[in-house]
């Protein structure tokens, strides 16, 4: 006989992990104390719980794991909730593990308790509270399963204190029984050979990919069915890095703030592939206009994504992976060599168009485009949001690397931790943060994180003083910028300094090619502020589908 | 547009929450509900009627679909089914009016429940609309009370769901 929260330990072995975010609290402290039993499993304390999920949807962004979390009962959990809603935005798979006051006293409002469960219902894959002690490894198998499976999400198991006590018989299972829950992966064979067709019947196909691509693994087979098949790829926010953005099929990125080149080919597109993107209002301003004119296939895991937002001519439901593996069988070839032609040089154009300089701020165009000349090739970056997303997105070239950001709940904060826990995960991989004054605020305590364990990550701060995402909106509406300006302070070089981490404040074009350089040949965590304009913005201008 | 649903679920706490809350957070119109176990102890059956075009209703099935605890959702085609919903109603009735209300009964195969010096309760199981115009049919008598149940329902012939 093993107690719950051993049992919960033995769960999370079984299950592979190693790296657990969280924070402690009464609720939770059996579990804590049952962690100092393993060897296996290392916890890293974060400052704020919040950043415990964003810390785990970093891990599991780059490592096709499932990120855990753990927190405590009431507050401990509320301030999770707005991690779990961005991870349930962007589909990323995390197990988060509350901790619950007494089972008994459920529904008393005792001390720290909240109805956990029922709070994140709207924004969650699935969640459970456990009842009774015997469940544990089921509920544990099942969890890391819906987690990661179909399409990925996060899952929450709410741990009340006395249950973490009581005794059971501990066995893991093997398999997972869910009848109400059975993702279909291989794609129907006819629609798959419908979709070949389709491609060959088109004059102006267009790939428009997502972040499902990375979920499912499949950069490989999207790069392979654009060069095969000879079609112009353009990318959501979330699909940005799907293949290098130097590659010359890549036309950019679409949507409000999109490259002008990927907006164009949107319009003028006859066929238009979705792949693992589920046609948001960012990314599609008005997806009535792209129904009218083109003809529309969507593969995607999640069967409600399909006809949600955009209608279908050819549906197709399935794991990216092993769909687009069996449609590059049917060998799918589009006769559209002249407007492929036109519009990647077009693009081409566009990639190569070198922003202008500034003399006395930094130009966040040109300070991007340097930053992709001087990291590595498969450097990680992940952008925060706001202007400094925008400009990251669009102007920072990733090669082999990834650019992580969400893009669907667009959480301020987000960056730091979430590259704290891909940096966990990927020790030997350079780690940039790029973000704002804005968004650094809502997060620096997590530099203490990072120096603890000792985490070489690169933070470029864009400081405008400013939230210029909200000003440049009041300025298209002709407000007065009410609210939006912050005040100079903290000083953001003695604030790196109380963390004992290297910086330097650039406010010149001249010094940026050397800053840079420096910050990323200094071996450990760097902060590089930028003085930017209030002034730069981020707005395409152009008329958008 | 109205479509019938009928939604198989784990029959465990806090599953109707689940469902309500998709409805109330996607803004679907649920007109009515009604949840039962089946002959399956852990299976509950929910039917209902939910108002929308069928671009909203594929929806519908489709989230329904995405949560762990739905087990099936069907379409139920309304030409096509047993539909009944139960009505329990409670009118005013005096010695006067007790044999007008008595013959209303018989009319719609209707049954008197209870009595009291004031009032007649009663009760009826058909289908929403003669429901309905079994309730007209008692405006004039006062209502002083009425609960109803929702519809049930199951397809007709020898297909099922299970």
């Amino acid at each position: 006989m093993i107690t719950g929260a051993a049992a919960m330990r033995h769960c999370l072995e079984a299950e592979g992990v190693t790296r657990i975010f969280g924070y402690p609290g009464a609720a939770i402290h059996h579990v804590y104390e049952e962690l100092s039993n393993t060897d296996t499993i290392k916890h890293i304390l974060v400052r704020q719980e919040q950043n415990a999920g964003h810390m785990a949807s970093g891990y599991a962004r780059t490592t096709g794991q499932v990120g855990v979390c753990l927190v405590t009962s009431g507050p401990g959990a509320a301030n999770l909730f707005t991690a779990i809603a961005t991870a349930y935005m962007d589909s990323i798979p995390i197990v988060a593990i509350t901790g619950q006051v007494n089972s008994n006293l459920l529904g008393r409002d005792v001390f720290q308790e909240i109805d956990t469960t029922g709070a994140v219902s709207p924004f969650i894959k699935h969640s459970y509270l456990i009842k009774n002690v015997h469940d544990i490894p089921r509920v544990f198998k099942e969890a890391f399963y819906i987690a990661r499976s179909g399409r990925p999400g996060p899952v929450l198991i709410d741990f009340p204190v006395d249950i973490q006590k009581q005794m059971l018989h501990f066995s893991y299972p093997e398999t997972v029984n869910l009848r109400g829950y059975k993702p279909s992966t291989e794609g129907n064979a006819k629609q798959i050979k419908k979709v070949a067709e389709t491609i060959s019947e088109a004059e102006r196909p267009l790939l428009c990919v997502g972040g499902g691509v990375f979920s499912a693994d499949a950069r490989d087979l999207v790069i392979r069915l654009s060069e095969e098949a000879g079609i112009p790829v353009v990318t959501t926010m979330m699909g940005v890095g799907a293949l290098p953005s130097s590659h010359p099929m890549n036309l950019g990125m679409i949507g409000a703030y999109g490259h002008q080149t990927a907006n164009k080919a949107l319009n003028e597109t006859d066929l238009l592939v979705i792949i693992g993107a589920r046609v948001g209002d960012r990314a599609f301003t008005s997806p009535g206009k792209v129904e009218k004119k083109s003809k529309t296939i969507h593969i995607d895991i999640d069967p409600a994504e399909i006809g949600k937002n955009v209608s279908t001519t050819v549906p197709l439901v399935g794991d990216i992976k092993l769909v687009l593996a069996k449609l590059l069988e049917e060998n799918p070839r589009a006769s559209c060599e002249a407007w492929c032609n036109m519009i990647c040089e077009e693009a081409d154009k566009e990639k190569s168009k070198v922003p202008s300089a500034r003399t006395h701020t930094i130009g966040p165009k040109r300070l991007m485009r340097e930053l992709g000349v001087q990291i590595e090739d498969n450097a990680l970056v992940v952008g925060d949001v706001g202007q400094n997303q925008i400009w990251a997105a669009k102007y920072l070239p990733i090669r082999n690397g990834r650019f992580l950001t969400t893009g669907g709940l667009g959480t301020m904060g987000y960056s730091l931790p979430a590259a704290i826990g891909a940096k966990i995960a990927n020790p030997d991989t350079q780690t940039l943060v790029i973000c704002g004054d804005g968004s650094f605020q809502m997060m620096f305590n997590e530099l203490s994180t990072m120096v603890e364990n000792g985490l070489d990550i690169k933070i470029v701060l864009l400081n405008n003083r400013t939230l210029g995402m909200v000003c440049e909106l009041q300025r298209i509406e002709c407000y007065k910028n009410f609210c939006v300006a912050l005040p100079a302070v903290p000083d953001f070089q003695v604030l790196a300094s109380a963390f004992g981490v290297k910086s330097r404040c650039i406010s010149g074009d001249e010094d940026m090619v050397s800053a840079i350089g420096e910050m990323l040949s200094h071996k450990g965590p760097f902060l590089l502020e930028c003085i930017v304009s209030p002034d730069e913005g981020t707005k395409t201008m152009y008329e958008v589908m | 547009m109205k479509h019938v649903l009928s939604v198989l679920v784990e029959n465990q706490a806090g599953v109707l929450n689940k469902i309500t809350g998709l409805f109330s957070r996607r803004a679907f119109n649920i007109e009515s509900l009604a949840v039962g176990v089946t002959d399956d102890e852990s299976v509950s059956r929910i039917t209902m009627i939910v108002d929308g075009g069928n671009s909203a209703i594929d929806q519908v099935e489709k989230q329904l679909n995405k949560l762990v605890c739905v087990i099936k959702v069907r379409e139920i085609d309304e030409d096509d089914m047993v539909g009944k919903e139960l009505i329990i109603i409670k009118v005013n009735a005096n010695s006067k009016s007790r044999g007008e209300l008595k013959d209303l009964c018989d009319i719609m195969h209707a049954k008197i429940d209870d009595i009291s010096g004031t009032t007649l309760t009663l009760e009826l199981a058909d289908t929403p609309e003669r429901i309905e115009l079994f309730q007209n049919m008692l405006r004039p008598y006062t209502i002083l009370e009425v609960a109803r149940t929702g519809l049930i329902a199951v397809q007709k012939g020898p297909s099922y769901m299970g």
